[in-house]
């Protein structure tokens, strides 16, 4: 009897085993969990950006028939403290319902406990609040004049992180400052490029809403909470550390996570108040946000203002980079809020060996919802500061964009690089992704394209975006929760595998790569291999999914678990085979000595020994369960280069993607399927970011884009067919060279798209354009211009 | 309360309902057909999708006393004698899908698109989803998915 021999599946496109489930509408999301008895929450939310509270009246609420309980912000506190956040940063203290004063728009200022959804939402507006307004902080830079008004009274002139400065010759810790290199890379210059520019305010949008089930257990004095959260261990911790309770006692599951995009990274508001509502009143509670809910009450995400000063010689060498960053983080600190934007600061560097580099970065409060992490977080904001100045510069020397990168780019010799910033660079090779990406879009004969098309009178622009982001994050000195992630790997009675891992992820497939890897690792069919996740219950520790880390981090935890547990199982199976553990062989789902196959022994066997080892080989335990904490020595550095190519109506404005070509480098790939998929929904927020997306606040503080009427979500309609590729240059810091890919795309796609706008436009003098690139916009600098003038003319 | 027959996913229901009860909120909540998944409150979104006499329809811009009296099919209702629909079967060969939330009412839209073109072109399926939001993938694969099930003839 021949041995089915089982394929490689590592780097393969194994179909996703989420999949069934989920197409067939059978997954468990937060909203699907009832339990008996369960009651809802409704919160009562301010309809005001900046005032004090007068008075709160919940009579009428409380009467209604149904209604269990109505909380003030003051009569929480009696019960929760304030919300603690994940950074050393000073912070304003942040209840999580107002008790006082209101410094959002839907700031909750109450909330309802009721027997049903809409009468939970009934009771809520029967809640009648009287403020006392105060002026509303929206302008960013004026914010930090202290105008209108200060927000927080120990933080003047609304400064939440007053000034860091980093880069070239600043100390480590930024107590002293040499400005001799600096100075003299901006005296040495021919050409200086000095453009102030906004990265803008996004709504992260995952498409299920946040949610929360909270069910505290009196008689055994335990917590279940179910969230949608990208990571249960850390709410696990928090929901205790608010409650009193030992982590033992509080149990944090992650269902079916419909997206996060970094957005359920935090610890919300909502998830405190109905942790703490549920063992108040011992009965289990549910919070379902709705999408307006969601527009204000979750975290938004960028805001950045970057002034960038790029030094440069005549023949396009850059000799020094300035950039000072200005974040608006909203009204409150969140979980990683005030560290979001230093991660900016960190890859100012971006893909090139600049001698003097110089970033200072100051957070300001305004009255906004709370920014944090949003898909890329803070890296997509240097890249496009960084690119787009590359850009200007290419114009500026009138040199092709691709060869002004190439002049600069760190050599593919230098890695580990040691970047002005700090950041060590783990490996890389710019060039090679440039150079496939310029083949890839055939760069010369897209030129003439272009010219030829604006010969025919078309407004035709192309831009080019290098990157290098920081993913695989990371040494434990780099995130207040430790930087690693766990794994453990069993080998059960029957020979399936079932293996945890602290990565909970919402959408990456993990359940499949690591699958994968796991088959792979032990040669058995990958159908013996189940990935447990997302239960604090099941999984021991985490810390999860975020910075593209579940691969590079999560995956070789997965992998070392294997390892171990692997070798144990060739300890049983030699003293079975009585034969040395060096010379057993695993093999398409069995497991033998070498030469020996048809001696072998099924995983079955070996496990059935393992559990009833009668008699048990000397200095062995029973059992086949092993676990591992993998801490990477550095982050990754994943790379890459893409290329669009844009249209602009000339009577409408209205922009067209005509083609987005993008090289990405990732390291090795698990699953190329997955990762097609990870860099595709990379490059559509993106793309959305530079042509349509914009969370705009009017100058009372309210929000304009406050639901999918006005907030734009990019459409199928507005994608061409993106390009795809890859180069593979693995990283060194874990065994499997992977190096991230869930936030790759979203960092050259942005800058690509709005220089090939700058580029379509540039007939008309525009120089730069600040995004989104809304039509209206594009149509004043084609027709307020001199050689527009509404003639349509060419120039 | 008002009193409400509905054939959902070929079955007869009968039940009282609130009258201003959302007809995803019934699905969901009384049916406990969860599969429908709500993804916003002002029906741009499509993750409610479903088919009402075989056409799509946003179930949250509806009163489950407005389907009073028709045939209701969710994604649930998809799937026969353990057979996965052409659509379903796409998703899943093209990874048409990552977190899945959109997915219900994103296959319940592509089934009406493949009902009016059965062979349609990939500007025809763009414009046939673009009332369904995915935040995941791009459409990308969810345009493949839907030519894999229109070449396979399904619908």
């Amino acid at each position: 009897m021949s041995t089915p021999v089982l394929p490689k599946l590592v780097g393969t496109r194994v179909k996703r085993r989420e999949d069934p489930r989920l197409i067939q509408g059978l997954g468990t999301y937060v909203d699907d969990i009832k339990i008996a008895g369960m009651q809802y929450l409704a919160f009562k939310r301010a309809d005001i950006s900046h005032g004090r509270i007068t008075s709160i009246d919940t009579k009428a609420a409380a009467a209604m028939d149904g209604v269990e309980a109505v909380f003030t912000g003051k009569q929480l506190a009696e019960f929760l403290g304030p919300m603690p956040i994940g950074t050393p940063f000073p912070s304003p203290e942040h209840r999580a319902v107002a008790v006082d004063k209101i410094c959002f728009v839907g700031e909750p200022v109450a909330v309802v406990v009721a027997s049903d959804r809409y009468l939970a939402r009934d009771a809520a507006d029967a809640i009648s609040v009287t403020y006392d307004q105060l002026p509303a902080v929206v302008d960013t830079e004026l914010a930090m004049t202290g105008k209108p008004t200060v927000i927080h009274e120990k933080f003047p002139n609304n400064l939440a992180v007053p000034l860091i400065p980093s880069g070239t010759g600043v100390a480590p810790d930024g107590s002293k400052m040499d400005d001799t290199a600096i100075n003299k890379a901006f005296a040495d210059a021919d050409v200086v490029i000095s453009q102030r520019m906004v990265n803008h305010r996004l709504a992260p949008s995952a498409m299920e809403p946040r949610g929360v089930v909270a069910h505290y257990e009196p008689g055994k004095g335990t917590m279940t909470i179910w969230s949608s959260t990208q990571n249960p261990h850390i709410l696990r911790t928090m929901i205790a550390g608010m409650n009193g309770m030992g982590e033992d006692k509080v149990r944090a599951i992650a269902p079916e996570v419909g997206g996060g995009f970094g957005a359920k990274i935090n610890i919300y508001a909502e998830e405190y108040v109905a942790a703490a509502v549920s063992k108040r009143l011992g009965l289990p509670v549910k919070w379902a946000e709705d999408r307006s809910e969601a527009f204000v009450a979750t975290i938004h995400g960028r805001d950045i203002i970057g002034y960038v000063d790029l030094a440069a010689t005549r023949d396009g060498k850059v000799l020094g980079l300035k950039l000072r960053l200005i974040a608006d983080i909203g009204a409150y600190n969140m979980l990683l809020t005030a560290a979001i934007p230093t991660l900016t600061m960190l890859m100012a560097n971006a893909t090139y060996d600049i001698p003097a580099v110089r970033a200072t970065l100051t957070e300001v409060f305004t009255n906004k919802t709370p920014t944090d992490a949003y898909r890329g977080a803070g890296r997509p904001e240097a890249t496009y500061f960084v690119e787009r100045a590359m850009d200007m510069l290419a114009r500026e020397l009138k040199m092709d964009p691709a060869e002004v990168r190439r002049k600069n780019f760190i050599a593919k010799d230098k890695f580990p690089f040691h970047t002005q910033m700090g950041a060590v660079y783990d490996s890389g090779d710019y060039e090679k992704a440039l150079d496939q990406a310029l083949k890839n879009a055939d760069w010369k004969g897209l030129l003439a394209q272009r010219d030829k098309m604006r010969a025919d009178g078309r407004l035709v622009g192309i831009g080019l975006a290098m990157y290098v982001e920081v993913c695989g994050i990371g040494p434990s000195a780099s995130l207040p929760t430790g930087g690693w992630e766990h794994a453990q790997v069993t080998v059960e009675r029957d020979g399936h595998i079932s293996a945890t891992t602290g990565a909970s992820p919402h959408g990456q497939g993990n359940e499949t790569t690591f699958a994968q890897m796991i088959a792979d690792q032990f040669s058995v069919p990958f159908e013996h291999v189940t990935i447990l996740h997302g239960d604090t219950g099941v999984v021991k520790q985490g810390i999860g999914t975020f910075g593209s880390r579940s691969q590079a981090v999560g995956g070789t935890a997965m992998l070392m678990a294997g390892t171990k547990t692997k070798a144990k199982m060739a300890k049983f199976a030699a003293a079975m085979l009585e034969a040395s553990e060096d010379d057993i062989v695993f093999e398409n789902g069995r497991v033998f000595v070498k030469g020996a196959p048809a001696k072998g022994k099924s995983f079955a066997e070996i496990a059935g020994f393992a559990y009833i080892p009668v008699p048990l080989p000397a200095g062995l335990e029973p059992g086949l369960s092993e676990e591992a904490f993998f801490e990477p020595s550095n982050n990754t550095y994943p790379f890459g280069c893409h290329i669009s190519m844009l249209e602009v109506d000339r009577d409408t404005g209205e922009p067209k993607l005509l083609r987005l070509v993008a090289v990405d480098d990732a390291g090795h790939l698990i699953n190329p399927l997955i990762v097609e998929g990870q860099i595709h929904g990379g490059l559509a927020q993106g793309i959305g970011q530079a042509m349509i997306e914009e969370v705009v606040y009017n100058s009372d503080g309210q929000l304009v884009t406050g639901s999918f009427m006005d907030y734009a979500l990019p459409r199928a309609i507005d994608f061409p067919r993106f390009e795809l590729d890859s180069t593979v240059t693995p990283t060194p810091v874990n065994p499997l060279g992977a190096k991230g890919v869930g936030e790759a795309g979203t960092l050259g796609s942005t800058p690509s798209i709005v220089s090939a706008a700058v580029d379509a436009l540039s007939q008309f003098g525009v120089k730069h354009i600040d995004m989104m690139l809304r039509p209206e916009k594009l149509w004043r600098i084609i027709h307020g211009s001199r050689q527009g003038s509404g003639q349509g003319g060419v120039a | 309360m008002a009193q409400v027959s509905i054939t959902v996913n070929g079955k007869a229901r009968k039940a009282t309902v609130e009258p201003r009860l959302l007809l995803a909120h019934f699905l969901r909540d009384q049916l406990n057909l969860t599969g429908t998944h709500i993804g916003c409150d002002t029906s741009q979104c499509g993750a409610c999708t479903v088919l009402i006499d075989g056409r799509s329809v946003k179930s949250c811009t509806m009163f489950a006393v407005q389907a009073d009296g028709s045939q209701v099919t969710t994604v649930e209702g998809l799937a026969r004698n353990g057979q996965l629909h052409p659509l379903q079967e796409g998703f899943w060969e093209e990874h048409g899908l990552q977190c899945g939330y959109c997915t219900p009412g994103m296959i319940m839209s592509a089934v009406n698109l493949l009902n009016e073109h059965p062979n349609p072109t990939e500007q025809q399926i763009r414009e046939g989803i673009a009332g369904n939001f995915c935040r995941c993938t791009g459409y990308q694969h969810i345009v493949n998915a839907v030519q894999y099930a229109a070449n396979k003839g399904g619908r």
